[in-house]
């Protein structure tokens, strides 16, 4: 009988524990990633022949990074590794995967998607003006490029990512004009004991805000948004925003960077037909799976922040528990103790969570109410009130169908960075709540590829 | 002209030479071509809806707001491609423009 061919998707900290487990019981899995390095977004490693050390890329973190880089660096003899390669559709038990051109269908016996997620965004007029970023896009530019983004940086958004990126720039000697977090300095506190579940993370996360404060970068929670201004040829020029006691304040800077916390990337997941539910803290549809990772679609394991936010930490405890998951149901005897383990501090890191989306909330009321002249879809330049026009003029009752009138979700991101806030509109102009307005449904490709690609498994 | 991208580290690196919109632009061999675009201009394509220039926003494969062409037409994700000697760049989209036969 032939070895089944198990395919992990994603090179992140879930994908590399995921193949760890598999290599370790004797399976050679396929491991497909968009990097051209192993490592994900969180680990993103930088150019071989930069010279910054671990410690100054990943700060309480490096030890953590290192080992993923170098557990991965060891698996190389044992698997099957396709960095640079996007799977960009699954059907049928089949993945389709392309690399410079060229692509193939891979038929799988289980399926491991790791794909990490995106900032989860609220539109702010403005946004679409060059020099706005997302806070992963500023991250990585530092982390990856060792670059800033600006010469002068204002960090808008809420979320640990907010702080974390804001203090890197700062350590790294860029500018930062402000960090304007949308989350009321309460709300903080009333999270306190869920987030006391991961205290070296929650103590992490203080330090982080008080090396703010002693670099004298004005950090200010509890604000609303008002427009991003600037130039349409030259870009951003400066951040308008009301702060908590109702004052309109203005940052000059020349780059924003801006995000609400992650959303996954679930597009495999949908294509491959699994069953989604509403998440009613986060606000999101999210795939269904078991506390071990598998989805409803028999074969189909999800791990990692593409199958849930549960970051960096839980994505390697959900990757290994995703393969075992695998594993055992290929036939193969797994750890019971293990498992058991894995299952009992995944626990702990939901809780962790849990206590990160009370303490730095979806602010779902700004994106209701994104100015009608505010742009929405970036790729497509259409604004809140066209999508709005969408709802009330043309009867869109959900996401999909306000997609085909307005376009909302239809450019070229697939809605990774408008979809989250869209629904929110939708939802507010009928009147519904949020999980009426549904989710986009998941198009392959699920990321652009030329018309021209060639298959090459005839 | 002042760049957009800040490069704060990791500056000894030898010199990769390229040209943007047909002018020479010195960058660091590493660099993506989103960083050598940006470390010496401030934008890397035009929006096809008409708000202005754009200069990518995810930096991770995501948003494909990033692309830039080749001298030969061809698109690239800046982001995710690393710069290399004698490239040629254009910042506006080549397929944008139809003939008139009128």
């Amino acid at each position: 009988m032939a070895e089944p061919r198990v395919i992990v998707v994603g090179a992140g900290p879930a994908g590399v524990r995921a193949a760890q487990t598999l290599v370790s019981a004797g399976i050679r899995p396929l491991v497909v990633d968009e990097g051209s390095r192993a490592g994900g977004q969180i680990y993103r490693r930088q150019v071989e022949s930069f010279s910054r050390g671990y410690d100054e890329l990943y700060g309480t973190e490096a030890r953590r990074a290192r080992d993923i880089h170098e557990t991965f660096e060891a698996l190389a003899p044992a698997i099957d590794y396709r960095p640079e390669t996007l799977v960009w559709n699954v059907a049928e038990g089949r993945a389709w995967l392309e690399r410079a051109g060229e692509t193939a269908a891979v038929d799988y016996s289980a399926l491991i998607v790791c794909a990490g997620a995106t900032d989860r965004i609220v539109p702010v007029k403005g946004w679409n003006l060059a020099g706005t970023y997302s806070l992963g896009g500023a991250q990585i530019a530092l982390k990856a490029q060792a670059c800033a983004i600006g010469h002068e940086v204002a960090f808008l958004g809420s979320g640990p990512l907010l702080y974390l990126v804001a203090a890197q720039y700062v350590k790294a000697g860029a500018k930062v004009a402000a960090v304007l977090d949308t989350s009321a300095a309460w709300r903080k506190i009333a999270a306190f004991a869920q987030l006391a579940s991961q205290p070296d993370l929650l103590w992490a996360g203080i330090g982080l805000t008080a090396a703010l404060r002693k670099a004298g970068v004005p950090v200010l929670t509890g604000v609303t948004p008002l427009e991003i201004t600037g130039d349409p040829a030259s870009g951003v020029q400066g951040l308008c925003i009301r702060d908590a006691s109702g004052r309109e304040r203005r940052f000059a800077c020349d780059a924003v960077g801006m995000g609400w916390h992650l959303r996954p990337e679930t597009q495999l997941a949908d294509l491959a037909r699994c069953t989604f539910a509403f998440d009613p803290l986060t606000r999101q549809w999210l795939p269904e799976t078991d506390a071990d990772g598998r989805a409803s679609t028999p074969g189909v394991y999800l791990a990692g922040d593409g199958a849930r936010v549960l970051g960096a930490r839980c994505a390697e405890v959900t990757g290994e528990l995703a393969a075992m998951a695998a594993l055992a149901d290929l036939g193969h005897a797994v750890d019971a103790d293990r498992r058991r383990t894995l299952l009992a501090a995944r626990a702990d890191y939901a809780t962790f969570a849990k206590g990160l989306a009370r303490a730095f909330p979806w602010p779902h009321e700004l994106a209701a109410a994104v100015a009608d002249e505010a742009v929405v879809c970036r790729c497509e330049t259409v604004t809140a009130g066209t999508l709005r026009d969408s709802v009330r003029d043309l009867g869109a009752a959900e996401a999909n169908r306000a997609k085909a009138f307005s376009r909302v979700g239809m450019g070229r991101c697939q809605g990774r960075y408008c979809g989250a806030a869209a629904a929110e509109i939708i939802a507010a102009a009928r009147g519904e709540p949020v999980e009426r307005a549904g989710r986009l449904r998941g198009q392959a490709p699920v990321k652009p590829i030329a018309v021209a690609t060639t298959r090459t498994d005839g | 002209m002042t760049g957009r991208f800040r490069r704060l580290a990791e500056t000894d690196r030898s010199v990769v030479h390229l040209t943007v919109d047909g002018a020479p632009v010195a960058a660091l061999a590493g660099d993506t071509l989103m960083v050598a675009l940006l470390a010496s201009g401030k934008a890397l394509r035009d929006s096809e809806f008409g708000d202005g220039r754009r200069a990518g926003f995810c930096l991770m494969g995501a948003c494909q707001d990033c692309w830039v062409w080749t001298a030969a037409g061809d698109r690239l994700r800046a982001c995710s491609t690393l710069v290399s000697s004698g490239l040629s760049i254009s910042t506006h989209q080549p397929e944008a423009l139809w003939p008139n036969l009128a």
